[in-house]
């Protein structure tokens, strides 16, 4: 929402700088813009133009066989059927979360609210390592999962935790303040005019959200898609079996493949900037209407 | 349909915001529930509705205990202060909601629907707008669909909080006058929450007055105006002017100067507020036999009546209104020495009132 309130500050910057009284000198203001934008170009176009070109220097043809090749179609499946899984799960416990924070009352809401925000200030890392001690063979449940044929570590459940964990808190954090503005006023009013809780969600609460909610799915699944550090800990690295889009990426630079793993970087590249159309133009509907 | 309130008691952690409240809420008439903000008005009204539950007491609606009844099977018709209507639908939907939230059995079909909503929306004087959404309404546009889509599922009683209180002073007036001849043709069992006396005094058919969780008097307007029952209605019904002194027989001991009363005399001296309206004070000269002393501050005269404002000895201020004839028949001027001589006063005992005062400190 963070973009939200820069669109509705334009106006305000614009009379602030026209005023003679409140305005900056010229040197301060290009000074400002050429710092931001000489960091953005060195740190992030600059890396971004490379990820491309690399991946298309040997031509179009490597480019392709790049992505046709079988370890990297199964680790687009794998990364696909992870964010598949852990995404809607999120947005099932993001949405609870949200709605047991905003609509009641209860004892450790604050500590709720807290510990959603674990997976941000935790290092991926920690998280991969504690999910082998939990579920590992030599884990808490390691004897019990090896007795019952059932793996998690090095295999899809590994990485779907992994994956869960680590995007925990994108719906619950976007919905959280939003459902806190909108307050409790037209449940209420739903509430009288005879409406059951599940019509009172559907019909009033929903549609208020839908946008945050689907804002929050997009950022979900961004991270989804693009996690390292704790996927790769519990993945195992078997091409074909446990690798997902990054470690891919990973793996063919470790083997000095340098196009290859561009290109299969320059599509996760792809998919970051998609992402950021999709984001641009939910924040574009969100703040129609809530100006309109 | 009526509705009894019976020892509703209701605090929010130390805050007590109903202190033993009954009340009886005749079949068809218009209440209003007026009090300044923090004095439980709003709490009672949600109680009746089920959007809050009481510590202690019963609500009985239409003779039957509605306490543990579900706010959806109280069929009370809710509006709200900031209407509360649903953002994402247009003002039609917005308005047949109750009807297609009812379960599949009794759910009118959507041409019934269609016909009933109109209906109201003509009633309401917006069927033009049926297309809109909220957002493209103004204020009071929005209260008065947020009346229709109450009215819509045939609530037996209407509540209404602080209904006007988000609209700007001329469309206040407009609906207050709209609202008491929407009643008067519905007749439907109404109760309203307002912190404006004129408002209160003007719209209803009778006002309960509240402080502080305690129901300080109920009445017709004119009775309540005209005869206050304790203190806080007096000074909350219009403006008053107090003098604090010693009633004893005929008189009022005021500091060194002395006032008649005009109440049944004293047998014992007692300490007493006394209040005086600003019209029932005369200014007389500064060498009258009898009156309280003050001095004159400012002189407003414009509308019909001229506004006299004094300062006190002690710091008190007064405010007496006179007509022009009266202005034009006694020179003042800002500045002058003059005394002030009541031609009615209400006392009140003191204790009782220092009393109530020391609890609502502590």
């Amino acid at each position: 929402m963070s973009t939200l309130a820069i669109q509705t500050h334009a106006s305000q910057t614009t009379r602030f700088e026209k005023n003679a009284a409140t305005r900056e000198p010229n040197w301060v203001k290009y000074l400002l813009l050429g710092i931001s934008l000489s960091f953005f170009a060195l740190f992030l176009l600059l890396p971004l133009i490379a990820v491309f070109t690399e991946a298309l220097r040997k031509g179009l043809e490597t480019y392709w066989l790049a992505f046709t090749d079988a370890d990297a179609l199964s680790s687009i499946a794998l990364t696909l059927t992870a964010a598949l899984i852990s995404v809607p799960l999120n947005l099932v416990f993001g949405v609870a979360a949200a709605w047991a924070i905003t609509k009641f009352e209860f004892r450790g809401k604050q500590i709720l609210i807290t510990f959603i925000d674990l997976p941000f200030s935790i290092s991926p890392v920690i998280v991969g390592l504690s999910l082998v001690l939990v579920f590992g063979v030599h884990g808490w449940f390691g004897e019990w999962l090896v007795a019952n044929d059932v793996k998690v570590i090095f295999a899809l459940p590994g990485i779907v935790l992994a994956t869960i964990f680590v995007t925990f808190p994108f719906v619950a954090r976007e919905l959280i303040p939003l459902m806190q503005a909108q307050g409790k006023e037209e449940e209420e009013a739903a509430i009288v005019l005879g409406a059951k809780g599940w019509q009172n969600f559907w019909y009033v609460t929903l549609p208020n959200i839908k946008w945050g909610l689907l804002y929050g799915v997009i950022l979900c699944n961004a991270r989804a898609m693009g996690e390292f550090g704790a996927v790769s800990v519990v993945s195992g690295h078997i091409r074909g079996e446990t690798n997902t889009l990054p470690l891919h990426v990973e793996i063919l630079y470790n083997e000095y493949n340098f196009s290859a793993a561009f290109a299969v970087a320059s599509l996760l590249a792809l998919l970051a900037l998609l992402t950021l159309v999709i984001k641009s133009y939910v924040e574009h509907k969100i703040s129609k209407r809530t100006n309109g | 349909m009526s509705i009894n309130v019976k020892n509703i008691h209701k605090r929010f952690d130390e805050f007590t915001a109903l202190d033993d409240i009954s009340l009886d809420f005749p079949s068809g008439e218009l209440v209003a529930l007026l009090g300044p903000s923090g004095c439980g008005k709003t709490t009672l009204l949600r109680i009746i509705a089920g959007l809050e539950q009481a510590d202690l007491g019963d609500i009985i609606l239409d003779g039957e205990n509605a306490s543990n009844t579900h706010v959806r099977d109280r069929q009370v018709g809710f509006v709200f202060q900031h209407y509360a209507l649903f953002k994402h639908m247009t003002i039609f939907d917005n308005v047949a909601f109750g009807l297609r939230m009812k379960p599949k059995a009794q759910r009118p079909s959507e041409s019934k629907i269609r016909e009933k909503v109109f209906s109201l929306l003509q009633l309401v004087q917006l069927d033009w707008l049926a297309d809109r959404f909220p957002a493209q309404l103004s204020g009071g546009q929005r209260q008065r669909i947020a009346l229709a889509r109450a009215l819509a599922v045939e609530p037996r009683v209407l509540l209404l909080d602080e209904p006007f209180g988000a609209l700007d002073a001329k469309v206040r007036k407009e609906l207050r006058r709209w609202l008491r001849k929407l009643h008067d043709e519905l007749h439907i069992t109404s109760i309203f929450v307002t912190h404006d006396q004129e408002e209160a005094l003007e719209v209803a058919d009778r006002v309960v007055l509240m402080d502080h969780g305690k129901v300080e008097q109920v009445g017709t307007p004119e009775a309540v105006y005209n005869h206050p029952q304790t203190p806080f209605v007096y000074s909350f019904l219009g403006s008053v002017n107090v003098f604090h002194g010693r009633a004893e027989q005929e008189h009022l001991q005021v500091g060194n100067e002395q006032l008649r009363h005009h109440n049944d005399s004293y047998g014992h001296a007692q300490d007493v507020f006394a209040f005086a309206r600003p019209h029932e004070l005369k200014i007389v000269e500064n060498n009258h036999h009898e009156g309280v002393s003050a001095r004159i501050s400012r002189v407003l005269s414009f509308g019909i009546e001229t506004k006299v404002e004094l300062d006190g000895l002690n710091g008190t201020h007064y405010e007496v209104h006179l007509s022009q004839q009266q202005r034009q028949d006694q020179p003042l001027h800002i500045g002058q020495e003059v005394k002030l001589v009541p031609s009615a006063l209400a006392l009140f005992p003191k204790e009782i009132e220092t009393l109530r005062l020391s609890e609502q400190q502590g």
